[in-house]
């Protein structure tokens, strides 16, 4: 099912697929990019062993700066390093950064195109038992509104390090929003990743789901089950950028199947979901579902228990898609 | 010295005409901090920065910073005056294609470091630069200005409690304390005394000075030079719209630009002095 160009985790789909935090590989990635990059200086406003990036703050020292728990001092000083030829990544959980910071990352960030990359762990439900003040759920739409922004939602933790190496290639701001959940591996190191490119996960003829980030595992699940339950042959399509979208593959899908559904661990509002939306509206009017939080807040829970009640699990998708093709055909 | 003194006096004055000038072709704009300043900007472009207008992004050039950028007005004309960019271009300010915004661009024009317009973000960026320069082993310094109201700002004092835990001796802040802000006196608005002594607890070093005094100023400059182990601020007491008396301390000219009566009745008080 899974398409072989991409060199995907073939037991992704299995019992046995192994599971990985992206928050644990952020931490390497940061190392590494660390030892190729003299520019590269990380902040990290007292989360610092909450996102497992110590090991870049003890061999780098000079190129760690704690600012305490200081979201909006630590944008603007990423600023003025930049300024100065730096590269830095502010690093903190995504329900303060870029929630507590967003006018900095606008005005001090974003308006002068300041070399920044903004990352953010525990985004959408993978903090759950926290409860809603610590469920970034709005990220993707307050990011993506911001001319000069990259925004980029990686699928798995390997995706996620190849995002980090990527991302200090563009010259400029760069939003990267990652999970704190064990999540399945989908790619594998031969994957290609490039920034802007979306992914035709696996091929299908009956309707297109776009999504990003790991809630695409929960949708590769649906697919192969409403394969083996009813025939319906979904295209599934990983746009880890959300920001620039990569229009071209979407409406090319789009023009095939005829059908839309988006899938993301966030806001129905702004997020991918609206992006597509914009995008088909604009070229190819289709018909469209957009699954997702649907403009409420969530509450504590595990992260499997919120992605049930909140309807992102593989059986609510797939309920969902049997009843939009149902509502088409009738 | 005292010969000095008096060129940056001239100097100064000349600055504020330009700004009357340049508000009253723009038809808004911030009048009392532009002038209010203007002695402090004067001690700075032509005696404490070490800059060079040819080039404007030398590795090793002194950072000035604006975080209160509403009076960006009398930075441009300081710009302009020190040879950063034409004094032609002064007439474009806040209209439309013009290099001079509202508010501060980053590098609209040579010469201009920093973003600003949401207060309090200044001090930061500021900051970045100068723990920049300690990272590169660079002896360059960072200035920056801020507002008193902008004290208002939680980033502000962010930024003021992480600059002397990382002992950064190579920022020098300069407070515009005039004491008003948009909506009326400091004290009313919010107030921030004992300022002093907050931010000594800080850990700050803080000089006051008289922020019309340009020696006072210059001397205040040298002396952070030469403190140790931790960053300067200098609180320097000025008079919103100093030099035209219909304007002084009157928060009315925090925000509005001279018609044209008014602009020729300041323009003549200021070449009478």
């Amino acid at each position: 099912m899974l398409n072989s160009k991409l060199k995907l985790n073939e037991n992704c789909l299995g019992k046995s697929c192994k599971l990985a935090s992206q928050r644990d590989s952020f931490g390497e990635a940061l190392l590494e990019l660390g030892k190729q990059n003299p520019k590269v200086v990380v902040l990290a406003a007292d989360l610092k062993n909450s996102i497992k990036i110590g090991k870049f703050a003890t061999e780098f020292r000079d190129r760690f700066i704690q600012v305490g728990i200081a979201e909006q001092n630590m944008a603007g000083i990423a600023a003025g390093l930049s300024f100065s030829g730096k590269i830095p990544f502010i690093v903190s959980h995504g329900a303060f950064n870029p929630y507590r910071n967003w006018d900095q990352i606008r005005l001090s960030i974003c308006y002068p195109k300041a070399n920044v990359k903004i990352a953010a762990s525990h985004t959408g439900f993978s903090n759950g038992p926290d409860g809603v003040s610590a469920q970034p759920l709005e990220d993707i739409s307050i990011m993506r509104v911001l001319p000069n922004m990259v925004v980029i939602n990686p699928i798995d933790s390997i995706q996620l390090e190849k995002t980090i190496e990527e991302s200090v290639k563009i010259k400029g701001p760069c939003y990267i929003r990652f999970s704190k959940a064990e999540t399945p591996i989908i790619t594998t190191q031969g994957t290609p990743f490039k920034i802007g490119e979306a992914d035709i996960l696996v091929e299908g003829k009956d309707v297109t789901i776009v999504s990003c980030g790991p809630i695409i595992h929960e949708v590769l699940v649906a697919a192969k089950n409403l394969k083996a339950k009813y025939k319906i042959e979904i295209e599934v399509i990983s746009s880890p950028t959300i920001k620039p979208l990569d229009t071209k593959t979407i409406l090319t899908s789009a023009k095939k199947t005829g059908k839309v559904i988006t899938v993301e661990e966030h806001q129905i509002i702004g997020g991918l979901g609206s992006a597509v939306v914009e995008i088909l509206s604009e070229n190819l009017p289709t018909p469209l579902l957009r699954i997702g939080m649907n403009d409420k807040f969530g509450e504590s829970g595990s992260y499997k228990e919120l992605k049930d009640k909140y309807g992102l699990s593989s059986h609510n998708i797939e309920e969902k898609v049997v009843s939009f093709l149902k509502g088409l055909k009738d | 010295m005292p010969q000095d003194i008096k060129r940056l006096e001239k100097i100064a004055n000349d600055l504020k005409q330009d700004v009357i000038d340049m508000l009253l072709e723009s038809g808004s704009g911030h009048t009392g901090g532009s002038l209010g300043t203007a002695d402090i900007f004067a001690a700075l472009y032509f005696q404490i920065l070490n800059i060079n207008p040819k080039s404007p992004n030398a590795k090793n050039r002194d950072r000035f910073v604006l975080s209160n950028g509403h009076i960006c007005p009398i930075w441009y004309a300081t710009l302009a005056k020190r040879g950063f960019f034409p004094k032609s271009k002064l007439w474009t300010l806040r209209k439309l294609n013009s290099d001079l915004q509202g508010h501060p661009k980053y590098q609209s024009v040579p010469g201009i470091e920093n973003v600003s317009g949401s207060l309090g973000q200044g001090l930061s960026q500021a900051v970045g630069m100068a723990v920049a320069a300690k990272m590169d082993g660079d002896s360059y310094r960072v200035y920056v200005m801020t507002g008193d109201g902008e004290l208002n700002e939680g980033q502000v004092w962010e930024a003021a409690m992480f600059c002397p835990s990382k002992g950064l001796n190579n920022i020098t802040w300069i407070i515009d304390r005039n004491s008003i802000q948009s909506d009326g006196n400091t004290q009313d608005i919010m107030p921030i005394e004992n300022l002093k002594a907050k931010l000594e607890s800080f850990n700050w070093f803080v000089i006051e000075v008289d922020g019309h005094n340009i020696e006072e100023i210059i001397n205040a400059c040298n002396m952070a030079k030469s403190v140790n182990q931790r960053p300067t601020v200098i609180i320097a007491h000025t008079i919103l719209g100093k030099g035209v008396k219909f304007m002084e301390n009157d928060y009315v000219w925090h925000g509005r630009a001279p018609n044209p009566r008014e602009a020729a009745r300041a323009l003549k008080e200021l070449k009478s002095l």
